[in-house]
C-alpha cells in the first residue's frame, strides 16, 4: 500500500521548530522514524484483520495544533457533565483551552495539567513514565502519537489520598475548514494508596471529518485505584483510534468503562498488565453502531503474576450496515498461578446487514487457574417483543425498550450515579423513540 | 363480544385449528378444555396476535371489528388481555414501569388522562392485595427469577390492573399448587362482572372447582366438538376425553 505520509512529516517539522530542542525531541523523532518505516497497519496483520484503516491513511489530515477555533460556553455546556462538581480540562481541536477548563482549588499536591506544561516543567517525573507503557512497536498509531506528543492530560495523584471529585477531560472537535488530526497524549500516575476517577470524553460538535489518535498511559502504584471512563461520541464522519495502556502494581485496581457511540471508523485498544500480586482489572464496554459505522474493540490482559484477576463484559448493539469487531485476549503467563479471568461479549444484531466479528481468546500457560469466556450474537427476542406488545406497548417502543435493557446491563454496572445517569441518557438518545423510553425510566 | 367462525390456522405449515366456532358474550365465563395438542394454546395465540400463526380461513369478530386485522398492541388497547401459559422473563425491564406504560397506553387510546405516579401506585397497591403479590416483585425485572407460581400471579395481577374487556387465560392453572390456585381463582372471580368476558383455557377440571364457568367447551383436533354447562367439566374429569371424541365421530 503506497500512502503519502508527507503531511505528517512536514507537520512534525513544524512542531519540532515550535518546541525547539526540548528534552523529548529525540524521542519524538525516533517514533516518527519508526512510523515512516512501518507506515499504517494493513489487514494482512492479524491485529488489523477486520479493520481497514485505508480511509485514514488516504486522507491528508493535518495537524492543526497552531490554529484556534472558537467554541462558545453554550456549546461546551451542552456536552459537558453540567451538574457534576468536577475538575475539568477542555481541549478544542486538540488544543488545551485554559479559559474553558476548571482547574481551581485542586487538592494539595495533585497535579492535573496540560501535557505541554508538564513537558516544560516536570521532566524528571515524566521521564520515568511517559512512553513506558504504550509501545510504539505494537501499533504504528501509537508511534505517530508519540511523534506528536505535546497536547494532552497529565495527572499525578499523590500517595494516600482519595480525589473525591472526578477529573473530566473533554476533547472537543469542530469544523476547521480542513480535515485535521489530533494526537492527544495522556499520562496518569497513581501513587501508592491513592484513588481517583477519570472521564475521557471525545466529542464531535458537528459532522465534520477529522482524525483523533489518542494514547493514554496509566501507571498504578501499589494499592491504588483508578476508575476510568471513556465516552466516545465523535462525529459520524470522524476517525478515532484510541489506545489505553495500563501497568498495574501490587493490589492495584483498575476499572475501565468504554462507551463507543460515535465515529465512522473507530478502533479502541486497551492493554492491562497485571504485574504484581493482587492486581485486578475490570473491563466493561458498550458499543452502539448504525449506518455504515465500523467499531473495533481490542482488549488484552496479561496476567503476569499469581493471584491477579480480570473480568470483562462487552456488549454491542448493531444496526444498519454497521460492523463491529470484538477481540478480547487474556494471557495467563507461566508463573501466574491462582489467577481468575472471566470474559464475555454479547451482541444484538438489529438488521440483516449488520455484522459482528467476535473473538474471545484465552491463552493459558499456568495450570492452577480459574477462567471462563464466551460470546453470543443474537437478535431481539421475539417472545419478549410479543409479551410487551400484548401488554399494550407499541412495537417501536417495545423494541427500543428491549435494546435499552440489553445495553443497560453494561451501564448499570457503573456505580457512580452521575456518570451512569448521563450514559443512560446518551443511550436512550441513540434509540428511535427516545422520549417514550425516557418516560418509561424516569420515575 | 367475541364471535369466531370457521377458524382455520396453521403453525409451521401444519393445520392446527380446523374450523373452530365460538361465541362469547359480555358477562360470561367460558372454559375451553381439551387434551394436549388439541389446539388450545394456538387459539389463545391467534386471538392475541402472535406472529407465526397463519389464519387460512374463517373470521374473528371482536366488538364488531375484525380482530385479525389488528396488531397485538391494538388488541390490548381495545381491551383484550392474554394471561400467558409461559410468562416471559425480560431482564432490565421493570415490572412496575411496564405496567404503568401499559395502563397509560390504554388510557391514551381511550382518550383518558394519563395516571400520575401517585394515582398509579394507589391503583397498584389495591390490586396487589387481590393476588397477594409481594411488593418486592413489583420492582424487579419482568418475571425475572420469579417462581412458577409468582409468574402466574403476576399475570393475574396485570390483568387486575389493566381491567380488560376480554381476558384469555392460557393454562393459568398449570404448575400451581392448591394455595396458589386459590389465590389466582380469587383474583379472577373478583374481576367477573357483566361487562367483562373471560375465557379459561385449561387441561384440567381442577380450576373450575374455584372459578365456575357459564359454558364449557371441548376442543379436540382443532374443533369444538361439544359444548355444555359446568356439569360437562365434571363429566370430563370423571370419564376423560375419549367418549366425547367417539360421540363426535359417530355424529
Amino acid at each position: 500500500m503506497s500512502v503519502n505520509i508527507q503531511h505528517y512529516l512536514s507537520d512534525f517539522e513544524l512542531l519540532h521548530n515550535t518546541v525547539k530542542d526540548d528534552w523529548f525531541s529525540e524521542r519524538r523523532r525516533s517514533a516518527l522514524n519508526l512510523f515512516k518505516e512501518t507506515g499504517f497497519p494493513n489487514s494482512r496483520q492479524e491485529n488489523w484483520k477486520y479493520t481497514d484503516v485505508r480511509p485514514i491513511a488516504k486522507k491528508p489530515f493535518s495537524n492543526v495544533s497552531k490554529k484556534t477555533v472558537a467554541i462558545s460556553a453554550d456549546e461546551i455546556n451542552a456536552v459537558r457533565f453540567q451538574d457534576l462538581d468536577c475538575i475539568e480540562l477542555v481541549f478544542i481541536n486538540g488544543v488545551f483551552s485554559k479559559a474553558h477548563s476548571r482547574l481551581e482549588d485542586l487538592p494539595e499536591n495533585l497535579v492535573v495539567e496540560n501535557m505541554a506544561d508538564a513537558l516544560a516543567k516536570d521532566k524528571d517525573l515524566l521521564a520515568k513514565h511517559l512512553t513506558h507503557y504504550a509501545d510504539d512497536n505494537v501499533s504504528p498509531f501509537t508511534a505517530l502519537n508519540t511523534a506528536f506528543i505535546q497536547q494532552g492530560t497529565y495527572i499525578n495523584v499523590p500517595a494516600n489520598i482519595v480525589i473525591e471529585k472526578p477529573i473530566s477531560v473533554l476533547y472537543l472537535s469542530k469544523d476547521n475548514a480542513i480535515p485535521f488530526a489530533t494526537h492527544p497524549r495522556n499520562l496518569i500516575v497513581m501513587s501508592e494508596h491513592s484513588e481517583a476517577t477519570l472521564i475521557e470524553s471525545y466529542i464531535g460538535l458537528d459532522d465534520t471529518d477529522y482524525f483523533t489518535n489518542a494514547v493514554t498511559e496509566v501507571y498504578l502504584s501499589s494499592s491504588s485505584v483508578l476508575k476510568h471512563y471513556k465516552i466516545q461520541q465523535e462525529s459520524l464522519n470522524a476517525y478515532h483510534i484510541g489506545n489505553l495502556n495500563v501497568m498495574q502494581g501490587k493490589n492495584s485496581q483498575f476499572e475501565s468503562h468504554s462507551i463507543s457511540l460515535g465515529g465512522a471508523l473507530v478502533r479502541n485498544d486497551i492493554h492491562s498488565q497485571l504485574d504484581a500480586e493482587g492486581a485486578g482489572v475490570v473491563l466493561n464496554g458498550l458499543y452502539m453502531t448504525g449506518d455504515k459505522q465500523h467499531v473495533d474493540n481490542h482488549t488484552r490482559v496479561d496476567h503476569l503474576k499469581p493471584h491477579t484477576h480480570s473480568t470483562e463484559n462487552y456488549r454491542g448493539v448493531l444496526n444498519g450496515k454497521s460492523r463491529a469487531v470484538f477481540n478480547g485476549k487474556v494471557i495467563v503467563h507461566p508463573q501466574a498461578q491462582k489467577i481468575e479471568a472471566h470474559q464475555n461479549n454479547a451482541n444484538l444484531l438489529l438488521s440483516d446487514d449488520a455484522e459482528i466479528d467476535t473473538k474471545p481468546e484465552l491463552e493459558i500457560y499456568a495450570d492452577d487457574v480459574k477462567c471462563s469466556h464466551g460470546a453470543t450474537v443474537g437478535q431481539l427476542d421475539q417472545n419478549m417483543l410479543f409479551y410487551l406488545r400484548s401488554r399494550a406497548i407499541d412495537e417501536e417502543t417495545a423494541r427500543s425498550l428491549l435494546i435499552y435493557a440489553f445495553a443497560d446491563e453494561v451501564i448499570s454496572n457503573i456505580n457512580f450515579a452521575p456518570i451512569r445517569n448521563r450514559l443512560e441518557y446518551l443511550i436512550i438518545g441513540q434509540l428511535p423513540d427516545a422520549t417514550l423510553i425516557r418516560e418509561f425510566t424516569n420515575e | 363480544m367475541l364471535n369466531i367462525q370457521d377458524l382455520h390456522a396453521k403453525v409451521d405449515n401444519k393445520e392446527i385449528l380446523k374450523g373452530l366456532n365460538l361465541s362469547v358474550n359480555a358477562g360470561e365465563v367460558h372454559a375451553i378444555m381439551g387434551p394436549n395438542g388439541s389446539g388450545k394454546s394456538t387459539l389463545a395465540n391467534v386471538l392475541a396476535g402472535r406472529d407465526g400463526y397463519d389464519v387460512t380461513k374463517g373470521k374473528v369478530c371482536y366488538d364488531d371489528q375484525d380482530l385479525l386485522e389488528l396488531s397485538p398492541e391494538e388488541r390490548a388497547w381495545k381491551g383484550l388481555f392474554l394471561a400467558f401459559q409461559y410468562p416471559v422473563e425480560i431482564p432490565g425491564v421493570s415490572n412496575v414501569y411496564l405496567l404503568k406504560a401499559a395502563v397509560n397506553a390504554i388510557r391514551k387510546f381511550r382518550g383518558e388522562p394519563q395516571l400520575d405516579v401517585v394515582e398509579f401506585l394507589s391503583l397498584v397497591k389495591e390490586k396487589m392485595k387481590l393476588v397477594k403479590m409481594n411488593e418486592d416483585l413489583l420492582n424487579r425485572s419482568v418475571n425475572e427469577g420469579f417462581s412458577g407460581g409468582e409468574k402466574k400471579r403476576n399475570e393475574i395481577f396485570q390483568m387486575a390492573v389493566l381491567e380488560p374487556k376480554l381476558a384469555i387465560l392460557d393454562e393459568t392453572d398449570s404448575g400451581l399448587d392448591i394455595d396458589a390456585l386459590k389465590i389466582v381463582a380469587k383474583g379472577v372471580n373478583s374481576l367477573r362482572n357483566e361487562d367483562r368476558a373471560i375465557i379459561l383455557i385449561t387441561h384440567y377440571q381442577r380450576l373450575l372447582d374455584y372459578i365456575k364457568p357459564d359454558h364449557v367447551h371441548v376442543l379436540s383436533d382443532g374443533k369444538i366438538i361439544k359444548s355444555g354447562g359446568p356439569e360437562l367439566a365434571l363429566e370430563l374429569e370423571e370419564k376423560g376425553y375419549d367418549w366425547v371424541k367417539e360421540e363426535a365421530e359417530a355424529a
